[in-house]
């Protein structure tokens, strides 16, 4: 796929993320901040239960239907190896739960509210994750 | 009924941005997050679409009073910026370099069968359970009595154990933590954030 489409795609399916935040919002009024909603299918103390799995469904709907369609969805190779997959998800776990977002909540709907918070914490997590990656291929030359 | 239904609306529209946006790709998230490296762009429209597209309706939608199927609108409140929230975001930046798999991207993923994503998400549900446990102070007995805590108080009930709906501007330190990584959450699903 050239450049073009490609940035084409990324802006469409951008824009359906803006649209599907929008709805959230204005049907339930809440934030589609997805760790947020996931978080809160388990964990004590959340609310709006049935949103949330509804919600999430829908996700999983969605990659269902596209890996049907449109297969390029997903990566079939460059995934790093199965244990420092792992170990990402302990990581984006603990760290979404306690910086209160991901790229979604604070990404998207933080700074759409002009959140202070949510710039601060989008501007750390794209510098932490740049970096990471900056030692995982160019100083550790590891795998991917 | 009309609630579920919106709900999985929104889930199948989100699903599907993500999934044509390239952000299921870690491979690809990778090369965007590789600014050093050959760097891929392409995915900054992806937060540029989405920030565009939700920045206008959101500002016309929260205008109304309330939303069309809830009683009142549920967002945050809080201002301040805090230790958790750099702390939390530096870690979640770290895992997301690690493994190229952001929170939503991931549960899009399963539906695709993909096993580094079942590994993922299980991981995440299992740090995000850690991150509840440990939260301060870290003793053993409070982690033995969060393992106990009810699920599903009233939200009653739930605004007192969270310290009476104190706003999470206020920075007095809760005895038991409450609103550090849960009470400050962007979502403001709990109920020290309902006004």
């Amino acid at each position: 796929m050239n450049l073009i489409d490609s940035y084409g795609l990324s802006l469409l399916g951008g824009a359906l993320i803006g649209l599907a935040a929008s709805i959230v919002l204005l049907t339930h009024g809440r934030v589609a901040g997805i760790s947020n909603l996931f978080g809160g299918l388990f964990l004590p103390g959340y609310d709006a239960r049935f949103f949330r799995l509804w919600f999430l469904g829908g996700l999983v709907a969605a990659g269902l239907v596209l890996s049907v369609i449109h297969a390029d969805a997903f990566s079939r190779t460059g995934v790093p190896p199965l244990a420092m997959v792992g170990a990402a998800g302990l990581l984006v776990g603990f760290g979404t739960r306690l910086g209160g977002g991901c790229t979604s909540g604070h990404g998207v709907c933080g700074l759409c509210r002009l959140s202070r918070r949510s710039v601060v914490a989008t501007l750390t997590f794209m510098a932490t994750a740049m970096l990471t990656v900056f030692i995982v291929r160019h100083v550790v030359g590891g795998p991917s | 009924m009309k609630s579920s239904l919106a709900a999985l609306g929104a889930g199948i529209v989100f699903g599907v941005g993500l999934g044509i946006s390239g952000m299921a790709q870690p491979a690809k998230v990778l090369g965007f997050l590789d600014v050093f490296g050959a760097w891929d762009p392409s995915l900054m429209f992806v937060m540029g679409g989405a920030v565009i597209v939700h920045f206008a309706l959101s500002r016309w939608i929260r205008r109304r009073e309330r939303p069309l199927l809830d009683a009142k609108f549920h967002l945050p409140t809080a201002t301040r910026l805090d230790k958790p929230l750099i702390i939390g975001s530096a870690v979640f930046g770290i895992g997301w370099g690690l493994g190229g798999y952001c929170p939503g991207p991931a549960i899009v993923s399963l539906g695709s069968g993909a096993l580094s994503a079942f590994v993922f998400v299980a991981a995440m549900a299992l740090g995000m359970a850690i991150q509840y446990l440990v939260r301060m102070p870290r003793t053993v007995s409070t982690v033995a009595e969060r393992l106990a805590e009810p699920t599903d108080m009233p939200s009653a009930l739930r605004a007192s154990a969270a310290g009476g709906g104190r706003s999470s501007q206020e920075h007095a330190p809760l005895p038991d933590g409450h609103d550090v990584g849960r009470g400050l959450d962007v979502d403001g699903g709990v109920a020290v954030h309902e006004q």
